[in-house]
Order: structure tokens, then C-alpha cells, then sequence
């Protein structure tokens, strides 16, 4: 493994490695994004929260160069860039876990893994690439039994853990995970969380996307709250969840809020 | 003995896990292999057993077929067929299909015929000219396919018609032009055959070419501290390969021998093979096949894969046309017509090579044309007429279609790759 810490010293602490500015994107008549801004620092880790359809995965997807945003800049490392195709992400060290995986079924873990960056690409390196596999999945603590079989014999979780590992081949500098504990067991969960801490601590910058508030305090710095593809508030990990959900869905008078409280009085009258 | 062994080497990197049922040596092989076919991942598996029967079948009706005399023939026979239905391999690989390759390789014999015999000019050039023509096909395809999703098989079959009617006109009044026996073209198509001696030394080498490759794989392998096959199961391996090329040239040596278009069409299929499985292209081709939205995120340029495979598709097809007027020593109206088109699909897909993308080998094509090839020679001895051959070789395809969706259902319930 490279370690993706080396040459840091570029950018100074605290100075955001990734911003986005006034980022737009549209499909047809829906507004996934209207001007949204997004920083996120080396060692730091933004968790992106919103309701279903807020335009999160739209936000990934433009990060990755799959989508291409109709207005707005990206800066990365102090430079404004255009990411045009997920190859320009790469080449900049953007490295994405997508909400659905995007992984070759047919393909076994090695060759996922190394997908659009084998070795010796006129003469594969079939050795190298399996060991340097077995490494990335240690490091995750893996519970893969073997690399040599095709992704679609995986659990939803192994498969979630393999595009994990994905991600830290190469040289990233960021990492944007969309929902990357969505089908993960108590123990992966944990693990995934572990993972997130020491990127942060590798001095990476983290996006991550989640539903679940739990995991986002557990590792968030800041949290970014999107509503109906807009910026609805940035909170610091403390803040009360209530707070946060009210921005997420719009009102402090909202069906999460009168759930909890209905919870609260009926313990209260027992 | 086997828990010894385990006690004084530490387990290789790669069987570390406890789920695994760890096993070497010729059980764990012939298990796993028998795990493999029970899934739905059935190999060549189903083939070899398919020619087998026809060759059992065709052998009882008539003495003639597995004569070294007609099995000559039969493989040179195959040859330009079969090379199309290399090409068609790398189109359905993608996912994609290519339905105009008859009419592209008739295509291509005219212009051979046209530009060598007509006016004249160098054999090399007019050979040039035809496959550059056949990779043009390839380029607009995949113009069509990427750029305005049209689907590939309206693409091709829009393809179909029209390079048939541009091999008519170039044909003109007569619909035939004949190639002169002498030229090279010819003369390597049907009289070009391998000196005894060399077809020994070829066998030979190719068996201990397997055997080496395999070994240093198995020895790098080692080193890196990952399992890897046996040294006797390789030997094993090569001694097959080795005695069974070396009995089929023998028995081909019997009659004419080796032919030198045969051996082209397997040096074709190897390389092939090569730059599916060992290079980042092949790579990237079953990745696109499997999930191409996936390969494109993953950075893969998938326009490029597209177009590299419609090319190289279209430029096999030119070769194969050409080949098979040199095989006739004419081009006419009925090169790459009638049951060409098919032939090659259904000997990719026979031979292995799924029509839903991501799963398949070159090998399928040799394999594939073998089948077709088989049945077409043996119902013609039989002296059956087209009609049958027709009906037989459109029995066949669909039986292989169907073994090819069952099996991939099976897959799918086994936890393999769909
Ligand atoms: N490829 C697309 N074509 C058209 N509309 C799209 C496309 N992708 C997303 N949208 C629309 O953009 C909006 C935002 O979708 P997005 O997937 O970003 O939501 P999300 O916040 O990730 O939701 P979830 O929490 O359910 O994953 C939705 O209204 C969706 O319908
Ligand atoms: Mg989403």
C-alpha cells in the first residue's frame, strides 16, 4: 500500500482540499441540485445528510464525474478543476463507494478491485494484484474467503466491503462513501466506522453519506444538511438530533418530531 | 501424510480463511471441478461431450467421416467460419451482436476479387484494402451503437442488407470472379500444408510451452507465499496435451496433414485468448459485458472498448470472407450468403460463449466451428441436402442457447457470476 499521507504538506491545515460552489445540477424539469456548497478538509469527515430524494447521491455522483454539474465550480487542492469523467476523479484522487456498489459481477474480487488500473496493463500482474488485494481486505478486516470467486457469489456486505477497498487502492485524497454501512451487520458497521476514523487520521478527507444519525455522530465532524437538492444547514457532530432531522425535513413541528414526543409522554403517563 | 504437510508450511496467504474446504492435489481438483458443473458453470464440458456424440453418430452412418482424409478436409473446412465466429466471440462479450458478418465477409471477397483479379493490383493491397473496408463496418457500428444507441442488432441488421447488396454490385452482371489458382492466396488456402516433421515439432512445443508457463506461474506463486497448482498436476496437464495433439496430427499426417489456414486459425485463437484473459483491454471487455455502467465509473473509456470490439469484429469477418473465396477460388453471390451469418453466431455461442455478455473464451469459437463444422460434413456425406443441414444446425443452435439460459439460471442460484 502507498500511503496516501505523503505529500499532504501541499495544502495547509485547516484549508479545505475539496469545495464545491453554487453546484446545479438538473434532470429535465427536476432540480436535483440548486447551488449547492459542500468544503471538506484533509483529516476531516463531512457527513452529507438529507431526506429520500434530497439529491445526495446526485452530490456523489457529480464528486465522481459520473454526472456533470450545469453550474457551479469544484476546487481541489487550491486549483479550480473540471471533472468530466470519472477518470478525472480518479487521476485527482477522488475515490467513491457508490450508493448501488457499480461492481462486475462476473468479475472476482481481484479484478474488481483493480478495475481501470490493473498492473502491467500488455502483461496483467496477476500475483502482485492478489497479494496487494489480500492486504487492502486485511486492512478492512475482511470476512472474505476467497478473492478468486466472482463478486456475485458475495454477501451485500462483502460486496460492500470489496468497493470500500476499492477506494483505498492508489492515491486518494478524498473518499465519498454513499451509505456505506447501508447493508452491513453490527460488526461490519463498526468496522466501517473504525475505517472512516483512521482515513481521517491518514489526513484524507471524508464524505460521507448516511440515514442513520447514530453512525453520523459516531464519526462526523460537521454535518451538511441537504433538503429538495438545496443547503439546509451545517451543524457541528453535538448539535441535538432533533435539530438536525428538523432541517433535514423542513419544520420542528414534523412527523419525526411528534413520533418522539408521543414516545415520551406515553413512558411518561406509565 | 496430508496433515503433516499442513503442520510444517504455513497455509498459503490465500487459504487462510477457516470457511474454506482446503484440499490439494487430485480429489480437491476433480471436486472442485465436479462443484463447478453441478453450479451451472459448465466449461467446454458440454461440448466435448456433444462432438463426441456427432462424431459417434456420423461415424455409424457412414465410414468415411472420421477418415484422416475427411477430417483434413473438415478442419479446413472450419477455418473461415470460424474465424468469424471469433469476432462474433468479442462482440457478444460486450453484450453486444453483430448480425451482419456473412454479408461483411462476402463483402470482403468481392473487394478482394474485384481489386486483385479486375484491375489488377498487388494481392497484399487488395487484402489490405478489404480489411480496412471491414474495419470502417466496425467504426460505424460502433458510431451507431455509442454515440446514437441504436441498438447493435438493428445497427447490423441494417449492415446486413446493405453490404450484401455493395457485394452484388461489385460482383456485376456475372455475380463471379474467379481467383487464379496460382496466386498465393489460393495456394495457401488449400494446398499450403505443414512438413511432417514441423507439425511433431509444433505439437511439442505447444506442450512444453504449457507446461512452462504454467510452472512459473506456480513458482512466482509460491514465492509470493499464495497456493498454487501442483507441479505433478501440471506435468500431467502438459503429457495430455501433448499426446492428445500428438495423436490427432499423427492420424491428420495419415492423409494431407496439418494445413497451414488450420494452424493460422489456432495461432488467431491464441492470441485472442491472450488479450481476453492476460491484458487490460481483454480486461475491460468482460467488465463492460458484465456491468458496463460499473466499468465506466470505474474509469474505463467503454466508447473504446465498444468500437474496439466492432472493429476487430468486422476486420475477422473481412479476413474470414476472403478466406473462404480463396478456400472456392472464386468470390461470388453466395460468399458469406445463406447460412454463414448464423454458422458463426452459433458456433460462438455453442461453443460457451454467453449471448447475455461478460462470460466466454476464444476457445469457444474453435470449439463452436468443430460442432458446426461436424455436422455440416457429415450430413453432406450422407448426401443430405441443405434443407436438413439447414434444420439440424438450427436445432443445434437453439439447444445450445437454451443449455446457455438454464445454465446461467443455475448460476445464478449457485451464487456464481449470471
Ligand atoms: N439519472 C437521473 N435521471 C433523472 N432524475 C434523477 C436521476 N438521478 C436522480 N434523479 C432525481 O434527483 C433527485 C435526487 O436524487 P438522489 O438520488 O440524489 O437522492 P438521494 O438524496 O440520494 O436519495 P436517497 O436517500 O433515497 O438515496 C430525485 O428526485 C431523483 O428523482
Ligand atoms: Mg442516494
Amino acid at each position: 500500500m502507498n500511503d496516501p499521507v505523503k505529500d499532504q504538506a501541499a495544502v495547509p491545515e485547516g484549508r479545505p482540499i475539496l469545495s464545491l460552489r453554487g453546484v446545479s445540477k438538473n434532470f429535465g424539469a427536476v432540480a436535483a441540485l440548486t447551488e449547492v456548497d459542500l468544503d471538506v478538509a484533509p483529516g476531516e469527515v463531512v457527513a452529507v445528510v438529507g431526506d429520500n430524494g434530497a439529491g445526495k447521491s446526485t452530490l456523489v455522483k457529480v464528486l465522481a464525474g459520473v454526472h456533470r454539474p450545469d453550474a457551479g465550480t469544484l476546487t481541489f487542492a487550491d486549483r479550480e478543476v473540471t471533472v468530466t469523467s470519472p477518470a478525472d476523479a480518479h487521476a485527482l484522487g477522488i475515490a467513491t463507494v457508490f450508493q448501488d456498489l457499480a461492481l462486475c459481477e462476473n468479475l472476482n474480487v481481484v479484478q474488481n478491485l483493480f478495475l481501470g488500473r490493473e498492473l502491467r496493463r500488455a502483461r496483467l500482474d496477476e500475483v502482485t494484484m492478489e497479494i496487494r488485494s489480500w492486504e487492502l481486505l486485511r486492512q478492512l478486516s475482511a470476512k472474505i474467503p476467497t478473492v478468486r470467486v466472482p463478486v456475485a457469489s458475495l454477501s451485500g456486505g462483502q460486496r460492500q466491503t470489496v468497493a470500500i477497498a476499492r477506494t483505498l487502492l492508489g492515491d486518494p485524497r478524498v473518499i465519498v462513501l454513499d451509505e456505506p454501512t447501508a447493508a452491513l451487520g453490527v460488526a461490519q458497521t463498526a468496522e466501517v466506522l473504525n475505517l472512516i476514523e483512521r482515513l481521517r487520521e491518514r489526513g484524507l478527507g471524508v464524505i460521507m453519506i448516511s440515514h442513520n444519525m447514530e453512525d453520523v455522530r459516531a464519526v462526523a465532524d460537521r454535518v451538511v444538511v441537504l433538503r429538495l437538492g438545496r443547503n439546509n444547514g451545517v451543524f457541528d457532530a453535538e448539535a441535538p438530533t432533533e435539530e438536525i432531522v428538523a432541517a433535514m425535513i423542513g419544520a420542528s413541528d414534523n412527523v419525526v418530531s411528534r413520533r418522539a414526543g408521543r414516545a415520551r409522554s406515553v413512558k411518561g403517563e406509565a | 501424510m496430508a496433515d503433516v504437510r499442513a503442520a510444517e508450511t504455513p497455509a498459503p496467504l490465500d487459504l487462510l480463511d477457516e470457511r474454506l474446504r482446503r484440499g490439494d492435489g487430485w480429489r480437491a481438483v476433480a471436486g472442485g471441478l465436479w462443484q463447478r458443473v453441478r453450479s451451472g458453470d459448465l466449461g467446454a464440458l458440454p461440448i466435448v461431450l456433444g462432438l463426441v456424440v456427432i462424431w459417434t453418430v456420423f461415424q455409424s452412418l457412414n465410414s468415411v467421416f472420421l477418415s484422416s482424409a475427411n477430417l483434413v478436409n473438415l478442419l479446413m473446412e472450419s477455418a473461415s467460419v470460424g474465424i468469424i465466429a471469433l469476432g462474433v466471440v468479442c462482440v457478444l462479450l460486450v453484450g453486444q451482436i453483430d448480425l451482419s458478418v456473412g454479408s461483411v465477409s462476402g463483402l470482403s471477397a468481392a473487394l478482394t476479387a474485384v481489386t486483385f483479379v479486375t484491375h489488377g493490383w498487388p494481392l497484399l493491397l487488395s487484402m489490405a484494402a478489404a480489411l480496412g473496408a471491414g474495419a470502417l463496418v466496425g467504426v460505424v457500428y460502433a458510431q451507431m451503437v455509442t454515440r446514437l444507441g441504436v441498438p447493435s442488432f438493428v445497427a447490423t441488421l441494417a449492415g446486413l442488407l446493405s453490404f450484401l447488396g455493395i457485394q452484388l454490385w461489385l460482383l456485376g452482371d456475372t455475380g463471379a470472379i474467379n481467383l487464379p489458382f496460382e496466386s498465393d492466396l489460393v495456394h495457401f488456402a488449400q494446398l499450403a500444408f505443414l512438413p511432417e516433421w514441423l507439425s511433431y515439432v509444433l505439437v511439442v512445443v505447444a506442450a512444453g510451452w504449457l507446461f512452462a508457463t504454467g510452472y512459473g506461474l506456480a513458482r512466482t506463486r509460491r514465492a509470493a507465499g499464495l497456493s498454487a497448482r501442483s507441479t505433478s498436476l501440471l506435468v500431467a496437464r502438459s503429457t495430455a496435451v501433448l499426446l492428445g495433439l500428438g495423436f490427432a496430427v499423427w492420424y491428420l499426417n495419415r492423409a494431407r496433414g496439418v494445413g497451414w489456414l488450420f494452424v493460422s486459425f489456432v495461432a488467431l485463437v491464441l492470441v485472442l485468448h491472450y488479450a481476453l484473459t492476460r491484458t487490460g483491454w481483454g480486461r475491460s471487455v468482460f467488465a463492460v459485458g458484465g456491468n458496463a455502467e460499473a466499468a465506466r465509473r470505474a474509469g474505463i473509456n467503454v466508447r473504446r472498448v465498444y468500437t474496439s470490439v466492432f472493429v476487430l469484429c468486422s476486420t475477422l469477418a473481412a479476413l474470414g470472407g476472403m478466406i473462404a473465396a480463396a478456400r472456392l477460388a472464386a468470390a461470388n453471390q453466395a460468399t458469406g450468403a445463406g447460412d454463414v451469418n448464423l454458422n458463426a453466431i452459433a458456433a460462438a455461442v455453442i461453443g460457451g460463449t454467453s449471448l447475455f455478455g461478460g462470460r466466454g473464451s476464444a476457445f469457444s469459437a474453435l470449439l463452436g466451428i468443430l460442432v458446426i463444422q461436424s455436422i455440416s460434413n457429415g450430413l453432406t456425406l450422407l448426401d443430405l441436402d441443405s434443407s436438413f443441414r439447414f434444420i439440424i444446425t438450427g436445432l443445434v443452435l437453439a439447444l445450445a442457447v437454451t443449455l446457455d439460459s438454464v445454465a446461467r439460471r443455475s448460476r445464478v442460484a449457485h451464487g456464481r457470476a449470471a
